[in-house]
């Protein structure tokens, strides 16, 4: 890629497109004054030139897709406010907990007047007369670095009463989490925030759009997706789009942990990317450590299904991803190289589920403990065949029907297309079951010898050869 | 064993200030709260009740909830060490036996000068960093059986404290909207018409 945006800000020529993450090489880059010598709250200036809907209708035509799991575009959600109806609300999902993922709080430690600029377009083009910024509780450093921006972003006249001297007023507030993964689900989120214990709404209503906070239209989006704005809103959607492809615009951050060389945090080019370059190339993660094989990868945090060797060739395209069995999700790849214990590595994400579910769906309150109970008993080495056909009873008790996964040429099986059916009203139940189903239908080898060797090796030999 | 200090009353009253139906202010408050004496005491609880408008029951339903709010004193400092998938797969679990035999406490165990509680912790969203654990929400990257051991060794004899503040402090830099420049909470219901900037003009 080279010159065509070298005039875009973030975009160092001969290197990657960098949308949301230019500033990352400053030291100081979470400083107002940084912020204003790159730019900073030019998108906004932007904005502001321009009527609310027009702003509104160049986030549209972006297709600036959802970065906090279901990918759905902004600019989409933004349009399924009732008309007429307000006061709407802005709600920040910044409770980023999918294991594996940490973008959100790059963002809000590293860059956070690019998020409060951010959440100001939205604000401005959706109609939304107030912000609410919630923030993970144990997340303390972003918590600082954001109060801090807000701080300064008021005090110089970005966020408020009257914006850059213009008839645009909004409050941002901060607000703080308290530690509940299940409080990243929207209607989750918004019951946390009106004071009470963090559990999922039922559905129908499907959108917090129509019915949200306090019963308003409320527009609930993720920290890196509000991130993406003030760049949008100062180069255009052309240019925007001009880089992915054209059902996967843009760039998104990626998370890459476990067995590989360079583990880290990559912005990397939307649609076009694949797994492969993503942990083989030098640029990025520059392969598996030790010159290890690569055994699995769970593509798109912790509720995902596994991919193998099969997939790597597979860009970030959310589309591709589903028809090969599984999700992009909330952008964190989690890398198990040969050596990785399978059933060991499961159980340590079925026991992060179970851990976390609000006990209001009878299927993943208990189900989630029965399989995290099972799968422990069959780690231990003290486990039967019987139980691997019973985790898939319970497994088909919260989600009928065939549960997706990848095809494996090896096995000769082939792909069951995400998303699945549930018995749930949100995702951590099915969550708890991704990966036990993945390590089965891939690994089954692996269950079977810690049954029939009574391998007692424990839990604490996940990475270690069994 | 307190109701909140007069210092943290105005703070309450502030942050509840910023919402259209005070009882939104909870979750904040039980911070406060859990700042102020290390956990969450029944008095404060009580007192917050008062604060946003329910009862005491609603306000431990609420809090009983969420896995940072404390309702029996812990250690100074509470150590999470990450055990979910990224953690697991770097060594995490060996880790937590280090830490256990170290500091001479199972996991969910406080020693017994007080000073620090071992817990299990759930992804904490630094796994490519992994190891990793925090103390007081304050994280270590990378943490090896020697790096925890000076981590510990330093914590005792008082030498980060200026980095990591006593359990219950979550954010040394708080929020504050000045008055002149914020735009203030109504209720809901008391708004009817649209933003005054979505006329289709032009703001500036």
């Amino acid at each position: 890629m080279s010159g065509t945006y070298a005039h875009a800000p973030g975009f160092i020529a001969g290197d990657r497109p960098k949308i949301v993450t230019s500033r990352f090489e400053y030291e100081d880059s979470y400083t107002l004054q940084r912020y204003l010598a790159t730019d900073g709250y030019q998108g906004l200036r932007a904005a502001l030139g321009r009527a609310a809907n027009e702003v509104h209708d160049e986030v549209r035509s972006a297709t600036v897709l959802g970065r906090g799991g279901a990918g759905f575009p902004a600019g989409t959600k933004w349009g399924l406010t009732p008309q007429g109806v307000y006061p709407r609300y802005l709600v920040v999902n910044g409770d980023e907990s999918e294991p594996g993922t940490y973008k959100d709080r790059l963002l809000m430690e590293r860059d956070p007047h690019q998020l409060i600029e951010g959440c100001l377009i939205a604000c401005y083009a959706a109609g939304l007369s107030q912000c609410f910024l919630y923030i993970r509780g144990e997340m303390a450093l972003a918590q600082e670095r954001v109060a801090a921006a807000l701080n300064d972003a008021y005090a110089a006249g970005y966020v408020g009463k009257n914006i850059l001297g213009s008839k645009f007023s909004v409050d941002i507030v901060l607000h703080w989490g308290a530690g509940a993964y299940v409080v990243g689900e929207e209607t989750a989120l918004i019951e946390s925030l009106e004071g009470n214990r963090g559990m999922p709404r039922l559905k129908p209503p499907y959108f917090p759009a129509a019915i949200g906070l306090y019963g308003q239209p409320t527009i609930v989006n993720n920290v890196e997706t509000l991130a993406n704005l003030p760049w949008l809103m100062l180069n255009g959607a052309e240019a925007y789009t001009a880089i992915g492809t054209k059902t996967s615009p843009g760039t998104r951050m990626v998370a890459v942990s476990g067995h590989v060389n360079r583990p880290g945090v990559y912005e990397i080019i939307n649609g076009i990317t694949t797994f492969r370059d993503l942990l083989y190339k030098e640029e990025f993660c520059g392969g598996i450590r030790n010159g290890n094989q690569l055994k699995a990868f769970v593509p798109g945090g912790g509720s995902a299904p596994w991919f193998t060797e099969d997939q790597l060739d597979i860009p970030f395209e959310g589309p591709q991803a589903g028809a090969a069995g599984s999700m992009l999700g909330s952008g964190a790849v989690m890398v198990m190289d040969e050596t990785t214990d399978i059933p060991a590595a499961a159980l340590t994400l079925t026991r992060f589920y179970a851990h976390e579910s609000c006990g209001k769906c009878t299927p993943c309150r208990e189900g989630g403990t029965w399989l995290e109970r099972i799968l422990s008993r069959v780690v231990d080495g003290k486990g039967t065949m019987a139980d691997l056909d019973q985790l898939i009873e319970v497994g088909t008790s919260i989600c009928p029907g065939d549960f997706p996964h990848a095809s494996n040429a090896k096995l000769g099986i082939s792909a069951v297309p995400f998303p699945y059916k549930m018995n749930t009203i949100c995702f951590v139940g099915p969550s708890a079951y991704a990966p036990v189903n993945s390590a089965l239908v891939l690994f089954r080898e692996e269950f079977e010898a810690k049954i029939v060797k009574r391998n007692t090796i424990p839990v604490t030999a996940v990475g270690v050869a069994s | 064993m307190a109701r909140l200090t007069e210092d943290n009353v105005r703070l309450a009253k502030e942050i509840i200030g910023r919402y259209p139906r005070p009882r939104s202010a909870m979750i904040p408050l039980l911070h406060l709260a859990q700042q102020q004496d290390g956990y969450v005491t029944n008095e404060a609880m009580v007192h917050i009740g008062e604060l946003v408008g329910t009862t005491s029951a609603e306000v431990y339903g609420t809090a009983s909830f969420y896995e940072m709010f404390k309702f029996e004193p812990v250690g100074k400092y509470l150590v999470n060490i990450c055990g979910t998938m990224s953690c697991a797969l770097m060594g995490s679990e060996e880790l937590m036996h280090h830490a256990e035999h170290k500091l001479g406490v199972k996991a969910g165990g406080t020693t017994s000068d007080g000073m620090f509680t071992l817990e299990h912790a759930e992804c904490q969203a630094a796994c490519t960093e992994a190891p990793c654990l925090q103390v007081n929400y304050r994280y270590r990257f990378r943490v090896t059986p020697e790096s925890f051991d000076s981590l510990i060794d330093d914590l005792s004899a008082g030498r980060l404290t200026a980095e990591i503040p006593d359990h219950g402090t979550v954010a040394k830099v708080l929020q504050h909207i000045p008055a002149d420049r914020g735009v203030g909470a109504v209720p809901p219901e008391s708004v009817t018409e649209a933003p005054a900037w979505l006329d289709g003009k032009a703001a500036l």
